[in-house]
C-alpha cells in the first residue's frame, strides 16, 4: 500500500509531528515501502480467528478503593517546562 | 441510527414556516462514579483541591506509569447497568481514544469502545397526564475524566489542572428516543434520580458530577432522520431543555432558508441561551482507538453480579408502584415522593401506621412546600418525620384541629420541640366539651338576633355563625360539634 | 581490564563474602574501567559516581555484618529506559531533554533492595527503536569486538546496545536491558553476551518508558547463564502497580542451574531455516543441535508454520501501541518544549525536534494502521497473526519442552551498515521477535565465532514461565561452547 504526500501530512498532523517538503517526500518513500512489506500478511487466512488481547492467560486484578497517592504537585510539576502555582502552563488553547 | 424510532404525537412538533417538524433527541450523561480514589489511579476523586494535588504520577502521565483498575469503579457501574435494567457484559474491554489536549496527559484516554460494561437497558418516563415514555438506553461505559485548563487568567497562556484526570466516569448513552425539550429533561431527572437512589453518582450538576453531551436532529414527520448535532457538555437540566429549543429552531430555520444542517460539535452559551459551533473542532477526529495494551479485558462472573443485583437498592419505579398499591395514593402523589429517596422514605417513615393519604398530603404539600420556601433540603428538615407523624396523630384523634395542626406545623418548624407537649403546655387543644360550645354559640345567638331571624330563612347563614363560634373559641371548637349544634339551636334540618 | 572486573557476578559475590576485597573497591575498579573505556565505547549516557560509592559503602556495611542479599555490592549499569529516581532517564531520546523522575521503576529498586550498586545509565537506541543502537540521540555505543584485523566500528546490536557492550567490555557486571521485538537477546549474540528476555509479566514493567506495552519485557544482559539467573531472579515477580505483571512465585533460577538435560526434549522448527541464510549460521545451529544431543536431550523436528508472519505482524502492533505510549511526550509536563504560535504548533516543532527519526517513523507507521478505515485490515489483522503465531508454539510444546534457533541471522555489523534500509535492519530481529509476539521467555547464548572472529549467539525458547528450564539448557550450550574470551581490549 503506498500513500501520498498528503496522506503522509495527514497523519503527521494527526501525530503532532511538524514534518517540512524533504521530510514529508522522505517519510512518504519509507511508509509506502514499511506499509508495502507488511502486506503480506494478507496471504494469511484469519477468518475466525479472536485478535490476541493477552498473550499470558490471567484474570485482571482490581485494585480497593483506597487513596493512597496524591499531595506531590511538587513532585507533578518538577519537570514540567513551564509551571506557575503547581498548574503547567501552556500556549492558550481556544475552544 | 435505528429507524424504527417512535414519532411525536402532534402536539409535540415544532410548527416551521413551511409546516411542522420533529425533533429527534438523544443524549450521553456523563456521571462521575462515586468513589474515593480515581479510575485507574490511587490519588483521591474528591471534587476541588489545591492546584495537582489530587495527582498521583500515574494520572500526570508520568513516563513508564501503568493503570490499575478500581474495583469499586467496575461495582458501581454493574450497579447502574442493573439499575437501568440493562444487560451487563461479563467480558468488556478498554480501548484508547487518542487525541492531544493539554488536559489529557496521556495523549489518549482510557474508555471503552467496542465492548462495554453494560449494554441495552431502558428508563421510563412519566410525563404529565400519565404519559409514559420508554427512553432505550444504548450502553454505559467507564471511562477517565479529563484535566481541567483554565484560559482566562491570562491573555496568551492557559492553566493545567489535573485534579479531575482519570476520575472515573460512567458514559450513559441514550437511543434517540426524546421528542421535545421536557422529554429530555424528563430524562435527565429521572437518570440523576436512578444514580442517587443507586448512590453510584451524587448527581451535582454544578461541580460537573453530572454532565451531558445533546444530540439534536429534526425531520418531517414520518421521513427519515436528519443530520445530528452534538451540543457538548451542558451541565444543568434546565440547560438541556433551553439547548435543545434554540437548536431545534436554528436547524429548522437553517432547513427551511434551504440551507443543509452540517454534522457538528457546538457548544451551549448559558448566558444568550445560544449554540455556536466550536472552533478548535474543526479538525475532523480520527481517534485511533484500540485496546489498551496495559490492562487485560475485565472480566467478572455471573454470581458476582447476581449479588449486586440482590443487594440493589428498591428503585423509583418499584417503589412508586408500591406507594400506589400499598398505600393507595395516586400516581401522581407517588411520583413525587420518590423523585428523591430520602423524601421517599422520610414518607415511608411518617405513613407508618398511620393514614397514608394524609402523611403523603402533609409531606407533599406542608413539608415540601415549607422546605422549597426555604430552600432548606429535606436532609435538613427542622421538622422530623417522628415529629410531622405526631402532628398528624394528634389531628387524628381529635386532639388539635386541622387548622391548629397547620400552626403547630409553624412551631414545631421554628422551635422544635415535642408536637403533644407543646399543644398542651399553648392550650391548642381542640374543645370537644359541648356545655362550652353551646355557651358559645348562645352568646353569639344572643347578641345577633337580626342574623338569627335570618338564618331561618336562609339557611346558608349557618357559615356565619360557624365562623363567629370558632373566633369565639380562638379556632379550638370541634367543628362537627360546632355545626351539629348550631343546626339544632337555629331549628334547621 | 582490573582484575576485579574480570570477575563474573557469581564469583565476585563469593569474594566479596569472603572479605578479599570491599564491595567499594569493586566498585571503583568499574568506576576507572568506563573512564578509560566510554570515551570509545559510548555505552554509558550517565555515570553515577558519588551514588555508585555511597551505595557501594552501604553494601559494605551490611557485609560487615554478615548481611549480604543475593547480589550486594554487584555493581550493575542500568538501560536508560528505566526510571530511576533523580538520575538521567531519558530514553535516550531528546524529548526526554533534562527529565529527572522523581520515581523508581520496580525493577531496580528490586535490584537495589538485592543489595546491587547503580553505576550508570546505558546507551541504547531511542526508546528502545531500534537494532544497532545507532538512533540513540547520544550517538551510537560501539561494540568492543571487532573483526580480526579489523579497526572497523561495529555496532553491539540494539536496542540494548550500551547494556550490551557495557557487558561485553567489562564496564559493569551485568546490566539491565529491555526486550520488545529482539533488543536483548540480539544484542547479547552481537557482544558474546547471555541475554534472557523472560516470559511477559514476570518482570513489572512500571517506571520503565514504554515502547510496546504488550511486547515490553525487562531483563538482563550478563556474561554468564549463571550471572544471568542471579539477576533475573532479583528483578523479576509480582508487581501490583502493574496489571499485566504474573502473580506467580519467582523460582530460585541460580539453584536449578546444574542441573542434567537429559531425556529433555528439544524442538527444532524447521520454517527458522529462512532463505538466505548464511551457512554459517546454519552450522552453528547444528553444532547447537549436536551440543545438546550429547548432553542428552532428544531432538524434534517441529513446524512453526507461521514464523515468516511474525516480524510484519510485529511492526504493525509495536509501532501502533508506540503511537500512542509517546503521545504523552508534548511538552507540557516534562522534557522539551519548542515554542509554537498556539498549543498544537507547540506540540508539532516539540515532537519534530524532540524525536529521531527512526521513532518518527514508527510513530508515523502507528498511527497510520490505527487511523479511521484501516484498523481491521492492519492492527486487528496483526493481532489474529499473532493468535496463530501463539498457536503454533502452543501445539509446539505439546511435543517439546523447549526450541533451539539461532539468534540472529548475522554477526556485527559496520556502522551505518544498515541505517538508509529500515527493513534490513528490521530483519535483524527475524528469530527473536516471534518470541515477543507469543509471550514467550527466550534466552540468547553466546556459542561461537563466525570466520571473521565475532560472537554468534543460539536462543532457547521456552514455555511461559519455564525460565528455570531454560538456564538449565542455555548452561549446557555455555558448558560445551566453553568459556567466551573478553573481547580483545582496542579502547
Amino acid at each position: 500500500m503506498s500513500v501520498d504526500e498528503a496522506t503522509v501530512r495527514r497523519i503527521a498532523r494527526l501525530a503532532r509531528i511538524a514534518v517540512n517538503d524533504e521530510e514529508a517526500h522522505r517519510l512518504q518513500g519509507e511508509l509506502s515501502v514499511i506499509l508495502d512489506w507488511v502486506e503480506q500478511l494478507g496471504e494469511v487466512d484469519t477468518a475466525g480467528v479472536e485478535p490476541m488481547t493477552s498473550v499470558i492467560p490471567m484474570v485482571m486484578k482490581k485494585r480497593d478503593d483506597v487513596v493512597s497517592d496524591g499531595a506531590k504537585a511538587d513532585d507533578v510539576v518538577a519537570n514540567a517546562p513551564v509551571s506557575e502555582d503547581h498548574f503547567f502552563v501552556v500556549p492558550k488553547v481556544v475552544e | 441510527m435505528d429507524e424504527m424510532v417512535r414519532s411525536a404525537p402532534k402536539d409535540k412538533l415544532i410548527k416551521g414556516a413551511t409546516g411542522d417538524w420533529e425533533v429527534i433527541i438523544g443524549l450521553e450523561v456523563h456521571a462521575q462514579v462515586t468513589s474515593k480514589s480515581k479510575l485507574f489511579s490511587p490519588a483521591s476523586a474528591e471534587y476541588g483541591g489545591a492546584p495537582n494535588d489530587h495527582v498521583s504520577l500515574i494520572d500526570a502521565a508520568m513516563p513508564g506509569m501503568l493503570p490499575v483498575i478500581n474495583e469499586e469503579c467496575v461495582r458501581q457501574a454493574i450497579r447502574t447497568g442493573l439499575g437501568l435494567k440493562a444487560r451487563i457484559n461479563l467480558k468488556s474491554v478498554f480501548d484508547r481514544k487518542n487525541y492531544f489536549y493539554p488536559d489529557l496527559p496521556q495523549g489518549y484516554q482510557i474508555s471503552q469502545f467496542k465492548q462495554p460494561i453494560v449494554g441495552e437497558g431502558v428508563v421510563y418516563l412519566d410525563m404529565a397526564e400519565g404519559e409514559q415514555i420508554a427512553v432505550g438506553i444504548e450502553r454505559l461505559h467507564l471511562e477517565q475524566d479529563a484535566g481541567k485548563s483554565i484560559h482566562d487568567q491570562h491573555p496568551s497562556l492557559s492553566y493545567v489542572d489535573l485534579n479531575r484526570s482519570g476520575v472515573a466516569l460512567m458514559e450513559i448513552v441514550s437511543k434517540p428516543d426524546m421528542r421535545s425539550a421536557d422529554e429530555a429533561k424528563a430524562y435527565v431527572t429521572k437518570l440523576r434520580t436512578i444514580l442517587r437512589y443507586l448512590g453510584t453518582c451524587d448527581g451535582n450538576m454544578e461541580e460537573g458530577s453530572m454532565r451531558a453531551d445533546v444530540n439534536v436532529s429534526v425531520r418531517r414527520p414520518g421521513e427519515p432522520l436528519g443530520t445530528r448535532c452534538e451540543i457538548k457538555n451542558v451541565n444543568s437540566i434546565r440547560f438541556v431543555g433551553q439547548a435543545i429549543d434554540y437548536e431545534a429552531r436554528r436547524q429548522i430555520d437553517v432547513i427551511e432558508d434551504g440551507g443543509t444542517i452540517s454534522q457538528e460539535t457546538r457548544l451551549f452559551d448559558s448566558r444568550s441561551g445560544q449554540t455556536r459551533s466550536m472552533r478548535s473542532k474543526e479538525e475532523a477526529h480520527d481517534y485511533r482507538y484500540f485496546p489498551d495494551p496495559d490492562l487485560l479485558p475485565l472480566e467478572f462472573d455471573q454470581p458476582y453480579v447476581d449479588a449486586l443485583a440482590a443487594a440493589l437498592p428498591e428503585l423509583p419505579d418499584e417503589k412508586k408502584a408500591r406507594f400506589v398499591a400499598d398505600f393507595g395514593l395516586s400516581p401522581y402523589d407517588a411520583g413525587i415522593l420518590v423523585g428523591e429517596r430520602v423524601a421517599a422514605d422520610y414518607f415511608e417513615q411518617v405513613a407508618q401506621g398511620r393514614d397514608a393519604k394524609a402523611a403523603a398530603n402533609w409531606v407533599i404539600n406542608e413539608l415540601f412546600g415549607r422546605l422549597n420556601k426555604d430552600g432548606v433540603d429535606i436532609v435538613e428538615s427542622p421538622v422530623s418525620a417522628a415529629q410531622l407523624g405526631a402532628i398528624i396523630d394528634l389531628v387524628a384523634s381529635g386532639v388539635i384541629s386541622g387548622k391548629i395542626a397547620k400552626d403547630l406545623f409553624e412551631i414545631v418548624w421554628s422551635e422544635g420541640g415535642d408536637p403533644a407537649e407543646i399543644v398542651e403546655s399553648r392550650g391548642m387543644k381542640q374543645v370537644t366539651d359541648t356545655g362550652a360550645i353551646e355557651k358559645a354559640i348562645d352568646e353569639v345567638m344572643a347578641a345577633n338576633p337580626d342574623k338569627v331571624a335570618q338564618a331561618k330563612e336562609k339557611p346558608s347563614m349557618a357559615g356565619w355563625f360557624v365562623g363567629q363560634v370558632m373566633k369565639a373559641t380562638g379556632g379550638k371548637a370541634n367543628p362537627q360539634a360546632v355545626n351539629a349544634l348550631l343546626k339544632d339551636k337555629l331549628g334547621l334540618e | 581490564m582490573s582484575e576485579l572486573t574480570g570477575l563474573t557476578i557469581a564469583a565476585a559475590r563469593a569474594a566479596l563474602e569472603k572479605k578479599e576485597f570491599s564491595a567499594l573497591e569493586l566498585t571503583e575498579a568499574y568506576l576507572g574501567e568506563i573512564e578509560g573505556a566510554n570515551g570509545a565505547l559510548n555505552a554509558y549516557v550517565a555515570v553515577t559516581r558519588d551514588k555508585a560509592r555511597d551505595m557501594a559503602r552501604a553494601c559494605d556495611e551490611r557485609l560487615a555484618r554478615g548481611e549480604g542479599r543475593p547480589l550486594e555490592g554487584i555493581p550493575l549499569g542500568i538501560k536508560d529506559l528505566y526510571c530511576t529516581q533523580g538520575v538521567h532517564a531519558q530514553a535516550c531520546s531528546h524529548v526526554l531533554d533534562g527529565f529527572l523522575p522523581r520515581y523508581e521503576s520496580t525493577v531496580t529498586a528490586n535490584l537495589w533492595s538485592a543489595g546491587a550498586v547503580m553505576l550508570g545509565k546505558l546507551n541504547m537506541d531511542e526508546f528502545a527503536m531500534g537494532s544497532s543502537n545507532e538512533t540513540s540521540y547520544y550517538g551510537p555505543a560501539i561494540n568492543p569486538w571487532r573483526a580480526s584485523g579489523s579497526e572497523e566500528k561495529l555496532v553491539p546490536g540494539g536496542s540494548s546496545g550500551g547494556s550490551a557492550a557495557a557487558v561485553a567490555a567489562r564496564l559493569c557486571a551485568g546490566a539491565t536491558a529491555t526486550d520488545t521485538g529482539g533488543s536483548i537477546r540480539q544484542p547479547a549474540a552481537l557482544t558474546g553476551t547471555v541475554g534472557i528476555k523472560p516470559t511477559y509479566g514476570r518482570c513489572s514493567r512500571w517506571g520503565i518508558v514504554a515502547f510496546a506495552s504488550s511486547l515490553d519485557q525487562a531483563g538482563p544482559i550478563a556474561r554468564t547463564v549463571r550471572d544471568a539467573a542471579m539477576m533475573l531472579g532479583a528483578m523479576a515477580g509480582h508487581d501490583a502497580k502493574d496489571t499485566t505483571s504474573v502473580d506467580t512465585p519467582v523460582p530460585d533460577y541460580a539453584a536449578a542451574l546444574g542441573g542434567s538435560v537429559k531425556g529433555m526434549r528439544i524442538g527444532i522448527p524447521r520454517e527458522y531455516r529462512i532463505d538466505g541464510m548464511s551457512a554459517e549460521i546454519g552450522a552453528l545451529w547444528d553444532k547447537g543441535i549436536d551440543w545438546l544431543k550429547a548432553s542428552g536431550a532428544e531432538i524434534v523436528e517441529v513446524s512453526l508454520p507461521h514464523t515468516k508472519y511474525a516480524l510484519p505482524a510485529y511492526y504493525i502492533v509495536a509501532p501502533a501501541e508506540a503511537s500512542s505510549n509517546l503521545a504523552r511526550y508534548d511538552g507540557v509536563r516534562y522534557g522539551l518544549r519548542v515554542a509554537g504560535d498556539d498549543i498544537i504548533a507547540m506540540y508539532e516543532n516539540s515532537r519534530a525536534a524532540g524525536f529521531g527519526a527512526e521513532v518518527k517513523r514508527r510513530i508515523m507507521v502507528g498511527t497510520y494502521v490505527l487511523s479511521a478505515g484501516y484498523y481491521d485490515a492492519y492492527y486487528l489483522k496483526a493481532q489474529q497473526v499473532r493468535t496463530l503465531i501463539k498457536r503454533d508454539f502452543d501445539s509446539a510444546f505439546e511435543k517439546v519442552d523447549a526450541l533451539l534457533t539461532p539468534a540472529t541471522p548475522n554477526s556485527a555489523f559496520a556502522l551505518g551498515a544498515m541505517t538508509d534500509d529500515p527493513i534490513a535492519m528490521y530483519l535483524n530481529d527475524v528469530f527473536t521477535v516471534t518470541v515477543n509476539m507469543a509471550g514467550l521467555p527466550g534466552i540468547s547464548v553466546p556459542a561461537g565465532f563466525d570466520a571473521r572472529g565475532l560472537p554468534l549467539g543460539l536462543q532457547l525458547i521456552g514455555k511461559p514461565f519455564d525460565e528455570a528450564n531454560l538456564f538449565r539448557l542455555a548452561q549446557a550450550l555455555e558448558d560445551a561452547a566453553g568459556e567466551t574470551p573478553p573481547a580483545q581490549r582496542w579502547w
